[in-house]
């Protein structure tokens, strides 16, 4: 029945392609070959190209909805920092809480401690 | 004639015409330079948009990058239904078809040796993605619940007041039990991945292994675990499809994703 197709084409035409995965090859895959117009797209494609892909698939995706990244930690410095100043907060209320216990200990129970530390 | 070359793949001559409504880069139809064993899959385009100064601020201009880059890759998929091209990176240009042949005859040897090895082979593409966790409603997973049981063997501490500290020993509990559960996840979808390339790999004649996939950039939700090339000649490609297409429902949490076929981007280096 599909005698005209000589391959499995379970995903639609080269059409649908995802960019990145179309960059990925012809960016970086495939034999390099030095032209008579030298460009090294390799800098490009390090400095210049991967920056602009990330801020620009940001945005569109953002205008999509989709920013679950933002709070995954592995993925967003902010999401990290977020969560590193919640982390921060509470062991900075439960230090205080410790204190407040240790100031209620009788002050001879403390004593050695002290001393201990001082040696 | 003014223009210069771009250069989009290199391949045996397949004897047939190239399809007439099929545009190129700077939506020029590409041609055929016959020259020896050898044919150069060649394109006519603007020196004000591919000299070196123009080309190169082209390449920073995202839209116009995507568009040369479909219509680059438009070019080797149609090759790729005829013949097993030999496809050249991006942006490979010549001033005219003589520096063309030139470079063709240089190469001769190294290009035929290439595609006798390409020859009736295509490449698949298969990515495992590790479904995107949602940030606070994962923590009753099977996982979870070990982690806790394991971790209250440190209890033994004494503590001033047990009770007030509660809090504190829970939130951190609760975390190392979050990490323990990411990090329990991700060598499941290692586990995977390794099992799946295994069996994969018993289809390909040979493979590689790309560097994951950044989701910013592919837009694809979830973490690239896996982003692999399979060399397969294309007798075996429906049975390799199928072979993928069964694994797919083996892992909850992960999403397998196949790409092709593409031309022999991933295999055509000469040390291969």
């Amino acid at each position: 029945m599909t005698t005209a197709q000589r391959l499995p084409d379970p995903y639609g035409n080269g059409g649908g392609a995802n960019l990145a995965d179309i960059l990925e090859r012809v960016l970086d895959k495939g034999i390099v070959i030095a032209g008579d117009i030298r460009i090294n797209l390799l800098d490009i494609e390090l400095l210049t190209i991967k920056l602009r892909l990330i801020v620009a698939s940001v945005d569109k995706a953002k205008e999509m909805g989709i920013d679950w990244w933002e709070t995954d930690p592995q993925l967003s410095s902010r999401a990290g920092r977020d969560e590193l100043a919640r982390e921060n907060a509470e062991l900075r209320a439960h230090v205080a809480e410790l204190e407040e216990a240790r100031a209620e200990v009788p002050a001879r129970e403390r004593a050695p401690a002290k001393k201990e530390a001082q040696e | 004639m003014s223009g210069l070359r771009y250069v989009y793949a290199v391949c045996r001559p397949f004897g047939t015409p190239l399809p007439a409504q099929l545009t190129g880069v700077a939506g020029v139809p590409p041609k055929q330079l016959v020259h020896g064993d050898l044919v150069a899959v060649v394109g006519q385009v603007p020196e004000e948009d591919f000299a070196e100064g123009p080309l190169r601020a082209h390449l920073e201009d995202l839209d116009w990058l995507g568009a040369t880059a479909r219509a680059h890759q438009n070019v080797i998929d149609a090759l790729t239904v005829v013949t097993s091209p030999l496809p050249l990176r991006l942006a490979t240009v010549f001033l005219d078809d003589s520096g063309v042949r030139s470079m063709m005859e240089e190469r001769e040897e190294t290009f035929l040796r290439t595609l006798d090895r390409l020859d009736g082979r295509v490449e698949w593409g298969v990515k495992v993605y590790s479904e995107p966790t949602e940030p606070s409603g994962e923590t009753s997973g099977e996982s979870g619940v070990s982690g806790g049981l394991g971790d209250t063997g440190t209890r033994t501490a004494s503590s001033p007041s047990p009770g007030r500290a509660g809090s504190g020993r829970d939130y951190l509990r609760q975390r190392r039990n979050q990490r323990k559960e990411s990090e329990e996840k991700w060598e499941r979808a290692e586990e995977f991945s390794r099992r799946l390339h295994e069996s994969l790999s018993g289809y390909a004649e040979d493979t590689r292994i790309h560097a994951p996939q950044n989701s910013a950039i592919s837009r694809a939700p979830g973490r690239n675990i896996l982003n692999a090339a399979y060399l397969v000649p294309r007798t075996e490609s429906e049975a390799f499809v199928e072979l993928v297409d069964r694994t797919k429902d083996d892992a909850p949490g992960l999403r397998v994703e196949l790409t092709g076929p593409w031309a022999c981007y991933s295999f055509s280096g000469e040390d291969a």
